[in-house]
């Protein structure tokens, strides 16, 4: 081992120092400035009883620990936990509640969260108390008491409500109950909910974080190190880790990843002052961050239209990519709540969902324009 | 490409570049297609697809965005950068002659100076920055004239648009190697270059992480020569690489703007110390060849080289950086520092090396995404420990 390599970053080092050199400086060996991909399943034992630290890989791998490291410093945690997917994550964090337990979930959350609890975790037997976000905000020690966990998005999906979470974090610490924010939206460039008090975050690394729309993948996050015993007691049992090569490739993604953030959210703003004027337009809903926006048209037959006749926008699900994608919430990434529930939130076939990409803002603008203009 | 027209920016077409059109998935990132062959269901039939030497999908995709995004007719993906220089040069033939641009990447001068003289195709050194030099070194063999702008390390300036004038006036070829700069700054097929070449482990790429050389032409005929060169040799760049290629490039515009953006004003701070003998960048003002520069490009890049006057000073100044990498290579997300002498020009004898002006002192910088604040903190005490062991 040549001791010259410098193995770590000078102390203090900045947010985009740490993205943009993140696995340049694990390989002491060769130096080589990418991190391997160890697609090793298991490792060598110097002597019975005896460890180098990696025994199996769904127990841990180097080019896993990698990535782990990384988020937990840009999280501002101790630990961080890379799964197979953002549902994977949202599992484990609820496989840490028994039968019984309660657990409080505004009404506006991903269609995918809002399943797993309704289909498989109250049949569990887990009590499952909906909100309104408005209402968890605004009055969350009413709200809290006697439950177990508060799981949350801001901005909410798709309709983009935003808020400070610090007064529903600080009322579920007074009331001990664990709290959890899914910060998919806004990734550490613009939140970081661990620093504002939550017990846990919850990503899905598919969106920004990986950034590119080519690969599936969660995280967990936290700064108690009992919670994160059990939730890598949980991985490990269950199972749903990160592949190396897609740990390898989050790895790649996050390198960029503040960049991306920051100038999707200059497009999102730029689009969302000018969407009031678009033909069709009645709402806008943009919360003023992050690279995400909503807003609804006057008729379904526009949404129709629309979806035709974009060439820069893609029609697809998800979010976070480089390329911008339009979603219909209520036909797509929100199909499975219960119709009722989509009408009371204002998730209607009139709405649609734009994940601002890294195109130039005025072709985005220009289609959108155009495909708003056709028969309504 | 999906917008269609032409119309759309380039910001635009590098994000949808690679997307690719046959795809009955409609999936958003193009598939790795690692077959090595294909099926040909019709015997009588001439297949689009028949060996992956000749020709893969997801290479395709990447050459289709090179030569879109370069404003080429055809783009060619090599196994590395130098790959892809060879095989441009090996459209040449036996007793044709090259002027070539004298402070050149390293190993494009060990090409030319060892494997091709073997061969003998020749070679005349010209200061790429003097027109009259590079006509006066033009003969009745001559074939192609080679440059780079800027160039390799010493950020010299080469007007483009009159070497390819030139060129086209002699009917010969007009390459240049645009790594530096991308097609995001610079357009040389738009100046009248026959070809663009490209290593697209730096800028493109852009992530350290893949070896790969590009090349995008302007001209049908030649296209067919270089695709002949391309199979017939067979320095391709694998399905996996071209699919890593293609990622790095959709960052790409927002990459460059902050690297851009970091080099100005890196190169403004090291200007400003007593320690530093010369700063070459061609976004300062009073760099020899920034109006020419900024005539032929939209900006300054982020490859930038200062000299700290002697190889000691430079060897404490790389032993005691802690945030920058010692290291070759440029254009990635971390970075670079390069110490030409003893690295990318190693292959070059002293002598060549010193009359071209890359002396021993003289350290390359590729900026890149880290904090700029971060960067001064790690040179500003480097600086300080390299003088006091002295």
């Amino acid at each position: 081992m040549d001791s010259d390599l410098k193995p770590d970053l000078p102390e203090g080092a900045s947010l985009d120092t740490r993205l943009a050199q993140a696995g340049s400086r694990w390989d002491l060996r060769t130096g080589g400035i990418s991190m391997p991909i160890h697609l090793a399943a298991t490792f060598r034992h110097p002597g019975l009883g005896r460890s180098t630290g990696w025994d199996y890989s769904r127990s841990g791998n180097p080019t896993g620990q990698a990535l782990e490291t990384l988020l937990a410093s840009i999280e501002g945690a101790t630990h961080a936990f890379a799964f197979a997917s953002g549902m994977a994550a949202v599992d484990t964090v609820l496989r840490l509640l028994a039968p019984g337990s309660r657990i409080v979930v505004p009404e506006e959350i991903y269609g995918g969260t809002w399943r797993i609890l309704e289909r498989i975790g109250e049949p569990w037997g887990l009590k499952v108390r909906w909100a309104s976000f408005r209402d968890l905000v605004e009055r969350p020690d009413s709200l809290l008491a006697g439950a177990d966990m508060v799981l949350f998005e801001t901005p909410t999906n798709p309709t983009l409500l935003d808020a400070d979470p610090t007064a529903v974090l600080k009322a579920a610490r007074r009331l001990g109950c664990l709290s959890v924010v899914d910060a998919t939206f806004l990734t550490p460039v613009l939140l970081r909910p661990l620093e504002l008090g939550a017990d846990l975050v919850l990503h899905s690394g598919t969106k920004y974080l990986s950034g590119h729309s080519d690969l599936t993948a969660g995280v967990v996050a936290t700064r108690d190190q009992g919670l994160a015993e059990r939730i890598g007691y949980l991985r490990n049992t269950t199972g749903a880790v990160l592949s190396p090569f897609d740990s390898w490739l989050l790895l790649r993604g996050l390198k960029t990843l503040s960049l991306r953030v920051l100038r999707q959210q200059d497009t999102a703003r730029r689009l969302a002052s000018a969407l009031p004027d678009l033909p069709g337009v009645v709402r806008v809903a943009y919360p003023g961050r992050g690279g995400m926006v909503a807003f609804e048209v006057d008729s379904a037959r526009r949404v129709e239209s629309l979806l035709e006749r974009v060439r820069v926008w893609i029609f697809a699900e998800s979010l976070g990519g480089t390329e911008s994608l339009v979603t219909v919430p209520a036909s797509q990434t929100h199909a499975d709540v219960d119709a009722a529930v989509r009408g009371r939130l204002g998730i209607t076939d009139r709405l649609v969902r734009l994940s601002v990409g890294l195109e130039d803002p005025a072709d985005l603008l220009e289609d959108l324009r155009c495909a708003l203009e056709g028969e309504p | 490409m999906r917008p269609g027209g032409g119309t759309v920016n380039i910001l635009t077409e590098i994000i949808h570049a690679g997307t690719w059109d046959e795809d009955p998935t409609g999936a958003s990132s193009v598939p790795v297609f690692r077959g090595s062959t294909y099926a040909q269901r019709d015997p009588d039939a001439r297949p689009r697809w028949d060996y992956g030497r000749s020709g893969n999908p997801t290479r395709a995709a990447l050459e289709q965005s090179i030569a879109a995004l370069e404003g080429g007719c055809a783009g060619f993906a090599f196994a590395s950068g130098i790959a892809a220089i060879n095989s441009v040069l090996l459209t040449l033939s036996a007793g044709d002659h090259v002027v070539v641009g004298e402070d050149i990447y390293g190993g494009t001068y060990r090409s030319l100076s060892v494997l091709f003289r073997r061969w003998n195709l020749s070679t005349t050194w010209v200061d790429a920055s003097d027109l009259d030099a590079i006509r006066d070194a033009i003969l009745p063999s001559t074939k192609a004239i080679l440059v780079e702008s800027p160039s390799n390390p010493l950020l010299r300036i080469c007007d483009l648009r009159a070497v390819a004038s030139l060129a086209r006036e002699r009917g010969i070829l007009a390459l240049t190697d645009n790594t530096f700069q991308t097609p995001l700054l610079q357009k040389p097929l738009e100046l009248g270059f026959h070809a663009s070449i490209h290593s697209a482990t730096k800028f493109l790429g852009g992530h350290s992480d893949v070896i790969a050389g590009l090349v995008a032409v302007s001209d049908p005929d030649f296209a067919k020569r270089l695709y002949a060169v391309q199979n017939g040799f067979g320095a391709i760049l694998g399905p996996d690489d071209s699919w890593m290629v293609l990622r790095g490039m959709r960052t790409l515009a927002a990459r460059m703007e902050m690297h851009q953006r970091h080099a100005d004003r890196l190169a403004r701070w090291l200007r400003a110390r007593p320690e530093i003998a010369a700063v070459h960048y061609p976004g300062l003002e009073d760099h020899p060849g920034h109006g020419i520069h900024f005539s032929q490009a939209t900006g300054p890049g982020a490859v930038l080289s200062f000299d700290l006057g002697y190889a000691e000073k430079a060897s404490r100044f790389l032993r005691s950086v802690k945030l920058a990498l010692p290291a070759v290579s440029l254009g990635g997300v971390e970075t670079i520092l390069s110490w030409p002498s003893r690295m990318s020009h190693a292959s070059m004898p002293p002598e060549e090396r010193l009359r071209r002006g890359i002396g021993d002192g003289l350290l390359r910088l590729s900026v890149g995404l880290e904090d700029p604040a971060d960067l001064e903190v790690d040179f500003d005490r480097a600086l300080a420990e390299s003088n006091q062991r002295i």
